[in-house]
């Protein structure tokens, strides 16, 4: 079966936990028989791994003139008048000259560049709406023009895409969320996501959640019927053969890491107040906050003004090579987000021999024995168990061991092949 | 006639509450009363109590043709003691009867037996003289915590003075052969030991609420005619179980009091079969093998061995670390401490702490306080730590540290001794330098 994929973003241009799912799906996916998955990312940079998959950038899809693709090199390529009722126009006085123009039916206007292809950022900036119009409007094109089975969208920047491509094709449309706005926000949902987020579900054939957290958040605050909805966990792509870089700690203190966006979702207050109440306890400990955020100045005061500059550092922004090399230090990861739908970190962490304390409000907390798990606002408990983990070495050391092989049953393959599952009841297989 | 033996084990452990790290060195009080009391309530009142009721009356009504065992853990007798002193009352009526045996084991339900000769002698002790203090019994018969049992084990229960011991029938040890004779140790013939029948035991014990099951519903009749069935030859039917199994495990609404009722008085009546004690069995019945068992075995799990209760690093590492105080508690006449030692080598604290129940769930999560192995761990973790730090104001952590506590005990008086000489020794110069002054002055 051939499968249209909207996404937003792909690796290695990330910016959180969406692009890598993607990609460790697609790759999952792409390891099964008779499933060919084409990726649509709204801009596409030309270094994404496309070993296994073929990765499309909407910015690259010319509106009016239509270039066709051919699977295998060699074959002769072809252009192709695409019959849209989008109307290019490059600048504002073009736009006035088609204007004046007779249509035949309602036309829609979009801005495209030179080569009348529509400019994208790929990123979460200020025009993001604009954006996500247009790539709707491009996924259409897309849509229209190629042949396939089945329409999936990740996540609500892509759900419209999603939309405009069953609404042009007819083929049924799977959505996955990765996410709700009641998890960024904690709540105060943006009405506008909102209803974007609601349309795509309800016009969705199936919906996969990657949790059952996730899928009783859909089913209780987008009013969904639970039947439609299917939970499929995400995954870790396994590593290997990292060069492990020689690399000493400074001082010979424990260190404990938060990792992650510095948001009202993940929780970083109740690490601080943990890491404040471990503190007066305990004295070679360390404490991390690494990521950055809208809530780091917040915490920054806050751990001045508890007095413990001097043991809790922050870092700021990490990109790969630096999570691992700080997962390399770190004696114990904690996440104690608020709203995890999954939560791919203490995967990773677990990969890297750390042991982990995880919130019980996360996805990932579902299928994850040898984590530890807390509620995040009992920080009485979450400095409990980070003491005991660093105080006794027989409890790290069966977490490490134990937690690394547990992981490593945690398969891309196997998210996919859940996956397939729902295509193929989609499809009648 | 075959013999039914049936036996019950009476266990509660003190609970510990939640013991932050906040309260090492802080707060010396381990317990959970409220949790402790609300379940010992509880089960006293769905269990302990109705059962031994009933179990007088049979008693009494078949003329003492019923006859049962038990075993008390010290631990259950002492929360009995807080909390329903009428328990102990009725098992007091029970003994009475003089159709009802004790049996010795650890007064803490503790796994010493797999640790230590000495402490584990120490505390069978202990127990026994509980069990003579309230039903005026000398036991002649071993049952060791959760059905532990090995050779050597065995061959030291023999040493301590006991006829004969309790064991599990576990496949891989009996194979082909049935748990329903007596067998010996395979070190000391003179021991014996009583093979539990495991299939009919777990019947009325797990099986018996389950509809699932292809036997269910399981009534007297029924049981009684498997029991005939057996091989006529086979003398002894070892029926073990926990006694939270009625009222309990199985609910009163299963009807498992109307099924006790009604099977104990058919076999009374029975002209086949009978019930007896495991010291009369002993007495009766000859040993037809020896039972050789080199690594111990117990009830628990499918396995039949001991990792539910030191199976991970943790469960080791929490056991290594308590019984490395055990030399130290020789020393210790603290009642306190003596006390607190007692309970924290319940064998409960370590089953908390397995994380078997990940494959295998429900029974390693009935009756479990955590919410996981990892804060089992952690808080009994906590509380070994504050212990150890009370131990060691009363008794210093080793001879290393005593010499080394007797030396700056002596460097201290000798620095006194010096300070003293060198203050002596200025009183005698400081004259002169005064003197001067005093002349100039003049």
């Amino acid at each position: 079966m051939k499968v249209l994929m909207f996404g937003w973003e792909f690796p290695p241009h990330i910016s959180g936990g969406l692009g890598t799912a993607c990609y460790g799906l697609t790759k999952g996916l792409a390891g099964l028989k008779n499933t060919d998955v084409l990726f649509v990312v709204p801009k596409a940079f030309g270094d994404e791994d496309q070993s296994v998959i073929q990765l499309i950038g909407a910015n690259k899809i010319p509106v009016a003139q239509k270039e066709i693709f051919f699977e295998e090199a060699g074959k002769k390529m072809d252009y192709l008048e695409v019959q849209s009722e989008i109307i290019p126009y490059v600048n504002e006085e073009e736009f006035w000259n088609l204007k004046k123009q007779r249509m035949t039916s309602n036309p829609r206007f979009v801005k495209t560049t030179e080569g009348l292809n529509i400019e994208f950022s790929g990123t979460y900036g200020p025009n993001l709406m604009e954006e996500i119009k247009n790539y709707a409007l491009v996924a259409e094109i897309i849509a229209q023009d190629r042949s396939f089975d089945l329409i999936h969208a990740h996540d609500w920047l892509a759900y419209p895409a999603g939309i405009a491509a069953k609404n042009i094709s007819g083929k049924p449309l799977v959505i996955h969320v990765h996410a709700t706005d009641f998890d960024r926000s904690g709540g105060n949902v943006n009405p506008t996501v909102y209803a974007i987020e609601r349309q795509g579900m309800e016009m969705a054939d199936k919906i996969i959640a990657v949790s059952n957290f996730t899928r009783q958040t859909v089913i209780e605050k987008y009013g969904i019927a639970p039947e439609k909805i299917t939970t499929v966990y995400n995954a870790v792509e396994p590593v290997f053969g990292r060069k492990k870089k020689n690399l000493r700690k400074g001082v010979n203190e424990k260190v404990v890491t938060f990792l992650g966006r510095i948001t009202l979702q993940k929780g970083p207050e109740y690490f601080v107040e943990a890491a404040w109440l471990v503190l007066k306890k305990m004295d070679n400990v360390r404490f991390v906050m690494a990521g950055s955020g809208d809530k780091m100045n917040e915490m920054v005061n806050r751990v001045a003004h508890l007095g413990m500059a001097d043991k809790f550092h922050f870092t700021g922004f990490l990109d790969a090579d630096d999570v691992y090399q700080m997962f390399r230090m770190t004696d114990v990861f904690v996440m104690p987000s608020v709203s995890e739908p999954f939560g791919i970190v203490p995967l990773e962490a677990m990969q890297a021999d750390v042991p982990v304390i995880i919130s019980n409000q996360s996805g990932v907390s579902e299928i994850l024995n040898h984590a530890i798990k807390i509620d995040f606002w009992d920080t009485y408990a979450m400095a409990d168990f980070i003491y005991g983990l660093l105080k006794y070495p027989a409890l790290s050391g069966f977490l490490k061991k134990s937690g690394k092989k547990e992981v490593g049953g945690l398969t891309w393959q196997q998210s996919a092949q859940h996956v397939r599952n729902v295509y193929a009841s989609l499809l009648n297989m | 006639m075959k013999s039914i033996c049936l036996f019950f084990q009476v266990h509660q452990p003190f609970r510990h509450r939640r013991y932050r790290f906040f309260d090492i060195g802080n707060d010396h009080y381990y317990y959970d009363d409220y949790a402790n009391e609300t379940i010992l309530r509880r089960v006293a009142e769905n269990s302990y109590l109705p059962t031994n009721k009933l179990l007088l009356k049979l008693v009494k009504k078949t003329d003492c043709k019923f006859k049962v065992s038990f075993s008390i853990t010290g631990v259950a007798l002492e929360q009995f003691e807080l909390y329903a002193p009428e328990v102990i009352k009725s098992f007091q009526d029970l003994a009475e009867t003089g159709c009802v045996e004790f049996l010795s084991e650890t007064f803490s339900h503790s796994l010493a037996s797999l640790k230590d000769k000495a402490i584990f002698e120490q505390q069978v002790k202990l127990h026994d003289q509980r069990i003579f203090e309230l039903f005026g019994q000398k036991p002649k018969v071993f049952r060791n915590t959760e059905m532990i049992y090995s050779d050597s084990i065995g061959a030291q229960i023999y040493q301590m003075g006991y006829k004969g011991m309790l064991t599990e029938g576990a496949r891989h040890v009996l194979g082909w052969k049935s748990p329903n004779f007596v067998y010996v140790n395979a070190l000391n013939p003179r021991l014996k030991v009583l093979m539990r029948n495991y299939k009919l035991s777990d019947d009325i014990s797990f099986r018996f609420s389950n509809t699932n099951w292809s036997e269910y519903p399981l009534t007297a009749d029924k049981f009684t005619g498997w029991l005939n069935k057996l091989d006529p030859k086979e003398e002894v039917v070892n029926l073990f179980l926990s006694y939270e199994s009625f009222g309990e495990r199985q609910p009163k609404e299963s009807g498992i009091f109307r099924f006790l009722e009604h099977w104990v008085q058919d076999v009374a009546k029975s002209k086949t079969l009978k019930f007896t004690t495991p010291s009369e069995v002993l007495n009766e019945l000859q040993p037809v093998s020896v039972v050789s068992v080199p690594n111990p075995i117990s009830w628990a799990d499918e396995e039949r061995d001991l990792t539910a209760w030191l199976g991970n690093d943790m469960q080791k590492e929490a056991f290594e670390k308590l019984y490395d105080l055990r030399h130290r508690m020789t020393f210790c006449s603290n009642d306190e401490l003596q006390k607190d030692w007692n309970y924290l080598q319940v064998s409960d604290h370590f089953y908390y702490m397995s994380t078997k129940f990940f494959s295998n769930g429900e029974v390693h999560s009935y009756f479990n306080p955590f919410d996981s192995p990892f804060e089992a761990f952690i808080n009994y973790m906590n509380v070994l730590s504050d212990f150890k730090i009370r131990l060691n104001t009363v008794t210093p952590e080793n001879e290393l540290e005593q010499e080394v506590a007797a030396l700056q005990k002596l460097i201290d008086e000798k620095e006194k001794k010096i300070r003293k000489m060198e203050a002596e020794l200025q009183r005698f110069q400081k004259p002169k330098p005064r003197k001067k002054p005093a002349v100039k002055k003049k």
